[in-house]
């Protein structure tokens, strides 16, 4: 296996259980160098435990985890922040890394957030703070991203300049970047490989493929597939209430 | 003339506000001052215990402070009550047992006044000793895991998720935790070593705007509460470690009139 292909992470059959009731089981995925794997599913279908378990966030899982990297850049999907802290804006961007002032400045003119470099953290726009999030995880230079939902709360043009920035961060850096949305347009465009998730993993393969998958449109659509849906598989299963799956 | 005892607790104090002043930001920021209050109170065991056993204050306050915390840490995963519960629970048995056995301790004169407010009289030059290579070495393991601690104050997840051992940090903040009420209970007495951590730390956050700057007001307003409070106890007699609060509580409101200035400011 060349270099330019050196797996970041990996997912063999994980899996994690809260209280007795499985969040996500059986996933199996990698993220590779230089390349875009996005998470897509419905509300409540594993897609930000998958991303935690990836990250080591939650450690009694079922299956295994492999990191082969320790560089790493999250944006959570929620994130609270306790505003006991006199955080600024500048401070947070070196939370988990000192930088230097200058990569600091050069990852918030890159999200366009350069302005709020010296505000609070408190006194952001929650657009403002989800475009500092991308700017804090990116600018420590990771060898992985992992994006949950990084650009919610974020106006419509804004939404459109950060997913090509998303596109261009992992072609300058040569990160892999586990991405997870609900903009199909653009998961479909930027991305190589596209996992889709319902408590396990539904189907997955390149844009194209799944796009054509019974599945996938199962769960998002005809719409969503109208483009492509030449192909078809035999749908081996069924869903029932709480992600259990019934063999057809 | 400033007599020798004087300047003994001047030294005593001015070690325990240097150290006092960064840990005292997490307690606020992390919400820990019941935590530390319960910590201090069972320090009042450690104390007994040291006197009947003919042990260092110190040290056996150290151990049966970070034993407490363990034990809270253990009941937390094994019951279903609410945290605030467990610490009161802790707090006031542990202290309740303290003074049954003091009540045993009868051979022994007891300054209990002392044990709970502070008494500059009885600072000796082993406890300026204890105090400033105690503080050394918390500062010191307070400045290896401040990354860790401070990122996952913020974060819990972003600190976890790229690198960092928050829960590594946490369990040795608890025992820094501990160390700190060990040395500073002669002084401050263990009724008010939580005044101590918060107080000032609280004063720091009204005025300042980044983490290092909340650090540094902290440490001042400690040192400054430490030296007008000891003064104020030589002038007019009062037990020290009260006299010490006092001075914090004035200059906190003191850094309530400057955001009532920087609000009439804004608007």
């Amino acid at each position: 296996m060349g270099l330019e292909n050196k797996i970041l992470v990996k997912l063999k059959s994980a899996g994690f259980r809260l209280n007795d009731k499985w969040l996500v089981q059986g996933v199996s995925l990698q993220v590779e160098k230089g390349k875009i794997v996005t998470l897509i599913g419905p509300n409540g279908s594993g897609k930000s435990t998958t991303a935690k378990i990836a990250l080591g966030i939650y450690k009694k899982i079922d299956g295994e985890v492999e990191k082969y990297t320790n560089k790493i850049g999250y944006v959570p999907q929620k994130i609270s922040i306790d505003w006991t802290l006199p955080l600024r804006v500048k401070d947070f961007m070196s939370l988990t890394e000192n930088l230097e002032d200058k990569t600091i400045s050069e990852a918030l003119s890159l999200t366009g957030v350069i302005h709020l470099k010296d505000k609070n953290l408190g006194d952001l726009s929650g657009g403002e703070f989800q475009r500092v999030l991308l700017s804090r995880a990116i600018s420590k230079k990771p060898e992985l991203l992992v994006l949950d939902e990084p650009v919610q709360g974020v106006d419509f043009t804004g939404e459109i300049a950060l997913y090509e920035l998303i596109k261009k961060i992992s072609e300058d850096l040569n990160c892999g970047i586990l991405l997870i949305s609900h903009d199909l347009h653009t998961v479909m465009s930027a991305t190589d490989h596209v996992v889709c998730l319902n408590g396990h993993v539904c189907c997955s393969g390149s844009p194209i493929d799944v796009a054509k998958n019974r599945e996938y449109k199962a769960l998002f659509g005809e719409q969503a597939s109208q483009t492509l849906s030449i192909y078809e598989h035999k749908h081996d299963h069924i869903h029932t209430s709480e992600g259990k799956i019934k063999k057809n | 003339m400033l007599d020798d005892f004087f300047i003994r607790a001047l030294f005593a104090g001015i070690g325990v506000a240097l150290v006092t002043g960064p840990l005292g930001c997490f307690v606020v920021w992390r919400r820990l001052s019941y935590f530390g209050d319960t910590l201090a109170h069972s320090a009042l065991l450690g104390v007994t215990l040291a006197y009947s056993l003919e042990f260092n204050i110190a040290l056996s306050v150290f151990i049966i402070s970070a034993l407490i915390a363990l034990i809270l840490i253990n009941l937390q995963k094994r019951t279903n009550l609410p945290g605030d519960a467990l610490l009161g629970l802790l707090a006031h048995s542990s202290l309740a047992v303290g003074l049954v056995v003091i009540g045993f301790l009868s051979f022994i004169r007891f300054d209990v006044m002392g044990l709970l407010f502070g008494d500059i009289l009885a600072v000796n030059v082993n406890d300026i000793i204890i105090i400033w290579i105690g503080g050394a070495i918390i500062l010191l393991v307070l400045k290896f895991i401040w990354k860790s601690l401070f990122a996952s104050t913020v974060n819990y997840e972003l600190a976890e998720a790229e690198g960092l051992d928050p829960d590594k940090a946490k369990a040795i903040f608890t025992i820094l935790m501990a160390a700190i009420i060990a040395i500073s209970i002669k002084m401050v007495g263990l009724l008010l070593i939580t005044g101590m951590l918060i107080i000032p730390a609280a004063m720091a956050r009204n005025i300042s705007n980044s983490p290092q700057q909340m650090v540094l007001f902290s440490v001042i307003g400690g040192l400054l509460s430490v030296i007008i409070g000891l003064f104020t106890s030589l002038e007019f007699n009062t037990a020290s470690g009260p006299s010490i609060i006092a001075a914090s509580l004035f200059l906190f409101i003191l850094s309530l009139l400057k955001i009532k200035q920087s609000i009439k400011l804004k608007n």
